[in-house]
């Protein structure tokens, strides 16, 4: 067990802060969060500053190790979160590196990481959530293209994507893991309706996306026809891998602040209140050893983040909301004013235990593939 | 090019051949033995423990011990944890070099460090102050236990408990959880109701679900701990594994139905040994204070 870092991996560290302190005063401000034009412009800025500096694939072919650095470290030096690009280099590039084809590659993998284009994720349906095998969203074979009906709900980022990436059902009488394809679909396309929905944070984070005989050409699929959901599932490993680690470091810096906020206005003196802290202090002291432990074990398994993802998301989401929550305490009656620091916070957390899987499904998982446990009803 | 925090092969063969061992001198016939003789501590299984290096683990080599360090400590420690292996193994650890005996198993040494101690009346050596220690009737059938008159809790100023110590019951703890979680999801797979494993219910699932998740954020936290040696990684493993063991061994015990209540079954023998290492000094308040302080820095 060895918790050190390689001579390349600190000086992988050294370099990436100093290009940080270049950089990061080099950003312009901060758009408001309904400014999406504004928001798609600064995140696929930052995207294309990382490219120009040679950082653009380092959530794809870095070491894990590495990876775990950078995000550490932007984390650390307050750079901007991928924002926008979640999709694009989290779930639809990695996807499009391992299962699509050269011409895929070379079309869709650049623009991602020169920060050009901004990919969304149409998974979820109305009738197809947790059990997102169950989507019907149809799409019918007409000469070199498939014909898109159906609806979609809780797409992030629909409103400035380029592309979705877009499970859809291309036989429907096959069993419905087989039935399933996965598509890379043009948002300028003909009969696509975006309709923003607010969340109870007030903002339009997501949106429901109504596809009315959709034309997408058949070159756009990745993997064979019908074998989308095992295409999905490599997305999905990705989005419970790595995905959390500078929220951890983010995490741990909230608590600092917490702690300082406690001791000004005087609630340090409840030693209830201070026990709190401490507990949420292992906590993500633990949470951060966790991510390091399941790097390691990745490395060690060639890359692939396994099912101790769903371990980290599930212990991850609940601590999340716990420190909003603490910090509510902390505020005492401020803690209902929007324009204080973490009440935004504290109402986003609340999506921790919901998306990517909920934490119901997330413990089945658990149950059984890691334990074996017999398949639940 | 990667931070390696697994274990190596040499740690995966010493926590190997650690279950080994207490498989062979302290199973299950052995353990229930100890459970009917309540306060005797087995003078030959403590030499066995010293002959194997249990207690001169970390001493050196060139004062006759086994030269390794914390990290090795922590397996083994875990591995007499799951198997509820009963005596002050911590204090005879620790007393190791210092203690003449200690080391290979002939001096059992007891250590007053909180409001509790632990096997008091089977000590040759005792350090600390334990005037005034008054028996009571352990919970535990494995752990007979002295109340002390004093604060009980280390003198903050005199540099609180050690560490070490504090780290190593945290090991105890985290085998503990590991052992009760294999004990749920063992009893979930075979126990039927309902025409099928109790298993294949969700709100059985979610139950044993939560005990691994507790149990690997523990692991991580007391293994990196380990690695630091620093107090407030120390601090932070202990709370989770003080968690990880006692409620582990709560869900255990529901998992087990009927069962689980009798004193027959081992879960209460884990239950009950959790508690009295939660007691320990170094858990609960003092540890989440610790944190505290250092996050107010
Ligand atoms: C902020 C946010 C962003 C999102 N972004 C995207 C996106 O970009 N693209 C996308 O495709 N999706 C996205 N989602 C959707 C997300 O993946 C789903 O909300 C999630 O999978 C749950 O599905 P559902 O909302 O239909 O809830 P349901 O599946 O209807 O669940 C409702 C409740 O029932 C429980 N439940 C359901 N089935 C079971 C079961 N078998 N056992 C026990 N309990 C069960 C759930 O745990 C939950 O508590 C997003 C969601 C949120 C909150």
């Amino acid at each position: 067990m060895d918790l050190s870092y390689t001579p390349e991996e600190e000086e992988f560290r050294a370099r990436l802060r100093e290009w940080l302190t270049k950089a990061l005063p080099t950003l312009p401000a901060k758009p408001s969060p309904d400014d999406w034009p504004g928001r798609r412009a600064y995140d696929l800025g930052w995207q294309r500053m990382l490219y120009d500096a040679g950082y653009a694939a380092v959530h794809w072919d870095a070491a894990p190790t590495l990876r775990l650095i950078f995000l550490e470290e932007t984390e650390r030096a307050g750079a901007p979160y991928v924002g926008a690009n979640f999709v694009g280099l989290l779930h639809a590039g990695p996807t499009i590196a391992a299962e699509g084809t050269p011409a895929q590659r070379a079309r869709w993998l650049p623009p991602i990481l020169r920060g050009e284009q901004v990919w969304c994720q149409g998974f979820s349906e109305p009738d197809a959530g947790s059990d997102l095998a169950s989507l019907r969203t149809r799409a019918r074979r007409d000469g070199d293209a498939y014909v898109v009906t159906g609806s979609k709900i809780w797409t992030s980022h629909a409103e400035v994507a380029d592309w979705c990436e877009l499970l859809v059902r291309t036989d429907p009488d096959a069993p419905r893991h087989r039935g399933i394809t996965w598509l890379a679909m043009p948002m300028d396309a003909d009969g696509i309706t975006v309709r923003p929905l607010r969340t109870l944070a007030g903002s339009a984070e997501f949106a429901e996306v109504f596809l009315d005989e959709v034309r997408v050409p058949v070159a756009n699929r990745v993997g064979e026809e019908n074998d989308g959901w095992r295409v999905t599932m490599v997305t999905l490993s990705f989005e419970r891998g790595t995905a959390f680690v500078g929220e951890v470091v983010a995490c741990r810096r909230v608590l600092g602040e917490l702690a300082r906020e406690a001791r000004g206005n005087g609630r340090w003196d409840d030693p209830a209140l201070r026990r709190r802290l401490g507990r949420l202090d292992a906590e993500f002291r633990a949470l951060w050893r966790l991510t390091q432990w399941n790097v390691s074990e990745a490395e060690a398994s060639g890359g692939v983040p396994g099912v101790g993802g769903s371990v980290f998301k599930l212990r991850y989401s609940h601590a999340r909301q716990e420190l909003y929550d603490t910090a509510a305490e902390i505020l005492g009656p401020g803690a209902l004013d929007l324009d204080r620091p973490w009440v935004l916070d504290r109402l986003s957390s609340l999506s921790y235990t919901i998306a990517a899987g909920t934490s119901q499904i997330q413990r089945g998982i658990v149950a059984e593939r890691i334990l074996g446990l017999p398949r639940g009803r | 090019m990667n931070v390696r925090f697994r274990l190596t092969d040499d740690q995966r063969a010493l926590r190997a051949g650690v279950r080994e061992l207490l498989a062979r001198c302290f199973g299950r016939e052995a353990l229930r033995a100890a459970v009917g003789a309540p306060g005797r501590l087995d003078r030959t299984l403590w030499r066995i423990l010293g002959e194997a290096g249990f207690f001169a683990l970390r001493l050196p080599e060139a004062d006759g011990g086994v030269g390794l360090g914390l990290p090795e400590a922590v397996l083994a420690f875990e591995e007499a944890g799951r198997a509820l292996l009963p005596g002050p193994l911590v204090a005879t650890h620790l007393a190791a070099g210092g203690v003449p005996g200690a080391a290979h198993g002939e001096t059992v040494v007891v250590a007053v460090d909180g409001e509790l101690a632990e096997w008091l009346d089977a000590a040759d050596v005792v350090r600390g102050d334990a005037s005034g220690a008054v028996p009571l009737r352990s919970v535990d059938p494995l752990t007979p236990l002295h109340r002390l008159p004093g604060p009980g809790i280390p003198d903050p100023a005199a540099g609180g408990p050690d560490p070490v110590a504090v780290l190593l019951t945290a090991a105890e703890q985290l085998g503990t959880a590991g052992r009760v979680c294999e004990l749920a999801v063992e009893h979930a797979r075979t126990r039927e109701q309902f025409g099928r494993p109790i298993g294949a219910f969700q709100a059985v699932q979610h139950l044993c679900a939560d005990l691994l998740v507790r149990t690997e954020t523990a692991r991580a936290a007391v293994y990196a701990a380990a690695v630091t040696a620093g107090p407030a990684d120390i601090a932070a493993a202990r709370l989770l594994a003080d968690e990880a063991a006692v409620r582990g061994a709560r869900d255990c015990l529901q998992v087990h139905g009927g069962m689980g209540f009798t004193w027959e079954a081992d879960v209460h023998l884990h239950l009950k040994r959790a508690w009295v290492r939660a007691q320990r000094a170094g858990g609960g308040a003092q540890g989440e204070e610790l944190l505290a302080a250092v996050l107010a820095g």
